[in-house]
């Protein structure tokens, strides 16, 4: 059988914190996600307010963007710090 | 002709293929291996690896069919960008680094790693197939459609083109030379795409787009028309044939057939007091015998325009013609206080002959910039609206699940490699996502758009600007989809010959074996996906690669979520989770609205009106993961935590 990982990986103490602050995360991110689709089908017009010079749906959809990379970087800036801390 | 190949264009292009396929045959050197085929040995860096996850997922949908998208129908192609990178979120949060833990080479591996089941070996092996070709099929549409400007070849050279090159890529190097090809696309891409949007904002909005002053803008006629007992007295030596009524077509819009010069044209009729002004559109008849006539001629004489502008721009609380040089957000904020024409589109009969014409709709900026142009969700039915919500959740759900994403995985040698290549690919192609909306309304005010085929609008943003962006930009394009269908085709060969061959069916082969069944099944894969690019031309790719994460989404996320995060979760869970995910998205696909249109039948006539499937079969795989896992309870005992 050819299961396991394609390299040796060694034992990853940091990897149930790791889980557990990905949840977390991946939960805020749905909120912000499901409330912009929530808008988007049920009051289209609200999306064409002008929010910082253009529409809200613009914003938004920036926004969204943008909030994937920040958060992006906080999870890795704490898993780091549980694998440097966990993993001596 | 809207465009004609270029000897530069086709040079570079040559001089692009030719480059990647050397690059292939350089590293095919690593390839020795099975972990080299399909993992590249778990060797490379988290960096390239990162930009090459942007190279993969920036397929042909992102780059050509959201861009198309946004040129004509707004802000509803740049939702594809919002959920195709939140999608990432998925796959950071929750499945990057378990992933990496659990496999070995292919998706199936980390699903059977806890069981070592023959039944999520097929069933994973067969899902990976499915949406591997699934998302081949706007890949190679994508590249037929490439071909027609850039070489002057129709759209199924194009597609046998791409076939054979990658087919001999993924033949001689699998992973290893994937993965560089993707790096080096990637980059170039990100490049590029920020050089075409710095000349869009540079050039800034106009209402007659004329390039830099370097061509000049179809102007649209209007015509005044007096009713003359049973025809038409209408001006600029247009006549009617025959009488008013047998040349009237169309239900809440009319439109009128007239002749000049021999040529037949269609004109939009809105009704005045002295009689009608009539308002130029284009057309594209398709007679009995399959000839198709462009505005009324060939396609060949050139009658045919490329369309595109901004009916008016309201700059500083004024009307102007043309903006000059504006800033990112202040682009945006002009688009959103002018008015822009956009394109209805209207069947017609005529006999044993049909047509389409393609008329001006003036619409608002605010409302280009909003959702609900393509997708309705204005004054909605609960269907339509499902059909939103439905495509939202695939697009969130589907990255994390595509196969061809998830293999990149165990190129890297670690499990903070994995999560650290993801969180670069983030920020690539959230930055390239951004890209896609100047890209986009570039093309829907340039004056550059071909209304029969949108895909092409980026490249032609590009050719604006002069041949050798359009030729740098469409190469990529083209690089862009060899190297997706590449990554694709490899996934689709480890289910085949490691997952199906080697593990179900216990054929016992060595290394070198392995490799060689994996490059036979690359060919056919190969091969099918050339027929199925021919099949769905025209169609907009990012609509098909829509389908394919529907499908990803359903058959294979919740397996993997509740493989990682449910602790009843059975093998035979997991298996009838994956076969009801493929069947019941499959089944809703086949039988929509959209598909009905493909078979030529009246999409009115469709079993249902969802084209969405993800709402419904997402859940029921679900649900089906829990009903036989609970009915399978005892096969976990003595397992393995």
């Amino acid at each position: 059988m050819g299961h396991g990982p394609a390299v040796k990986l060694g034992k990853d103490n940091a990897a149930e914190y790791k889980t557990k602050l990905g949840v977390k995360m991946f939960f805020a991110y749905t909120v912000i996600y499901a409330i912009f689709v929530a808008i988007c089908v049920n009051s289209p017009t609200t999306m064409e307010s002008n929010v910082m010079g253009t529409t809200l749906a613009v914003t938004y959809g920036f926004g969204l963007i943008v909030v994937a990379i920040i958060q992006a970087l906080i999870y890795n800036h704490f898993c780091t710090k549980a694998e440097n801390e966990m993993n001596k | 002709m809207i465009y004609n190949p270029s000897p530069f264009a086709i040079v570079l292009f040559v001089a692009f293929v030719l480059f990647v396929l050397g690059l292939s045959f350089y590293l095919a050197r690593r390839a020795s291996s099975a972990e080299g085929y399909y993992a590249a040995g778990g060797t490379i860096h988290w960096a390239v690896n990162g930009i090459a996850f942007a190279g993969d997922y920036l397929s042909a949908a992102s780059f050509l069919g959201i861009c198309g998208m946004i040129a004509t129908a707004g802000y509803d192609g740049f939702l594809y960008s919002i959920g195709y990178l939140a999608g990432w979120i998925v796959a950071l949060f929750l499945v990057a680094e378990p992933m990496k833990r659990l496999g070995k080479y292919t998706f199936t591996d980390a699903l059977d790693s806890k069981f070592n089941s023959k039944g999520i070996q097929l069933a994973a092996a067969v899902s990976t197939l499915v949406v591997s070709i699934f998302y081949l099929i706007p890949q190679m549409v994508g590249a037929g459609v490439l071909v027609t400007p850039l070489l002057g070849l129709p759209h199924w050279v194009g597609v046998t083109i791409v076939g054979i090159v990658v087919t001999l890529i993924v033949a001689t190097a699998g992973m290893s030379s994937t993965t560089y090809v993707q790096f080096f696309k990637g980059g170039l891409l990100l490049v590029c795409s920020t050089i075409l949007v710095v000349c869009v904002l540079n050039r800034g909005l106009e209402t007659s787009p004329s390039h830099g002053g370097t061509s000049e803008y179809h102007k649209f006629q209007n015509l005044t028309a007096t009713v003359s007992g049973n025809g038409l007295a209408v001006s600029d030596g247009y006549t009617l044939e025959g009488n008013l009524a047998d040349n009237t077509y169309g239900d809440k819009i009319k439109f009128v057939k007239l002749q000049k010069d021999g040529l037949t044209s269609f004109w939009k009729m809105t009704q005045t007091a002295a009689g009608f002004e009539l308002e130029e559109t284009l057309s594209v008849i398709k007679k009995a015998d399959g000839t198709k006539l462009y505005n009324g001629a060939p396609k060949e004489e050139g009658k045919f325009f490329p369309i595109g502008h901004a009916k008016e721009i309201i700059m500083n609380g004024e009307s102007v013609t043309k903006t000059g040089s504006v800033g990112p957000w202040e682009y945006l904020g002009l688009v959103e206080k002018s008015t822009m024409i956009l394109w209805g589109k209207q069947f017609i009969s005529l006999g044993d002959d049909t047509a389409y014409v393609y008329y001006q709709k003036p619409t608002p900026g605010k409302r280009v910039l909003r959702p609900g142009l393509k997708f309705k969700i204005d004054n909605a039915s609960f269907t339509q609206k499902l059909n939103f919500v439905s495509l939202m959740l695939a697009l969130f759900c589907g990255t994390a699940s595509l196969p061809h994403i998830l293999i990149r995985y165990y190129t890297v040698p670690s499990q903070s490699a994995a999560r650290k290549s993801t969180i670069v690919a983030i920020a690539a192609i959230g930055f390239f996502y951004i890209l896609t909306l100047f890209m986009g309304v570039g093309a829907m005010t340039n004056g550059v758009i071909n209304i029969t085929d949108n895909n092409m609008s980026a490249p032609l943003v590009a050719l604006s600007f002069g041949v050798g962006l359009f030729a740098l930009i469409s190469s990529l394009a083209f690089a862009t989809v060899l190297g997706t269908v590449s990554g694709l085709i490899v996934a689709a060969a480890g289910a085949v010959a490691h997952d199906l061959m080697d593990n179900f069916l216990g054929m016992g082969m060595d290394d070198t074996k392995k490799v060689m069944a994996g490059k036979i099944a690359s060919v056919v894969v190969g091969v099918i996906a050339i027929y199925l690019g021919i099949v769905f031309e025209g169609m907009n790719v990012s609509f098909l690669v829509g389908w394919a994460f529907a499908v990803a989404a359903s058959a294979n996320l919740p397996a993997i979520l509740m493989l990682l995060f449910w602790k009843g979760t059975t093998a035979k869970g997991i298996a009838g989770s994956i076969w009801v995910g493929i069947i019941g998205s499959l089944g809703i696909i086949m039988t929509s609205p959209s598909m009905y249109s493909r078979y030529g039948l009246d999409p009115a006539t469709a079993m249902h009106s969802l084209d969405n499937p993800g709402i419904i079969s997402i859940p029921l795989a679900i649900i089906a993961l829990v009903i036989i896992s609970k009915m399978t309870a005892s096969d976990n005992e003595g397992l393995a935590e």
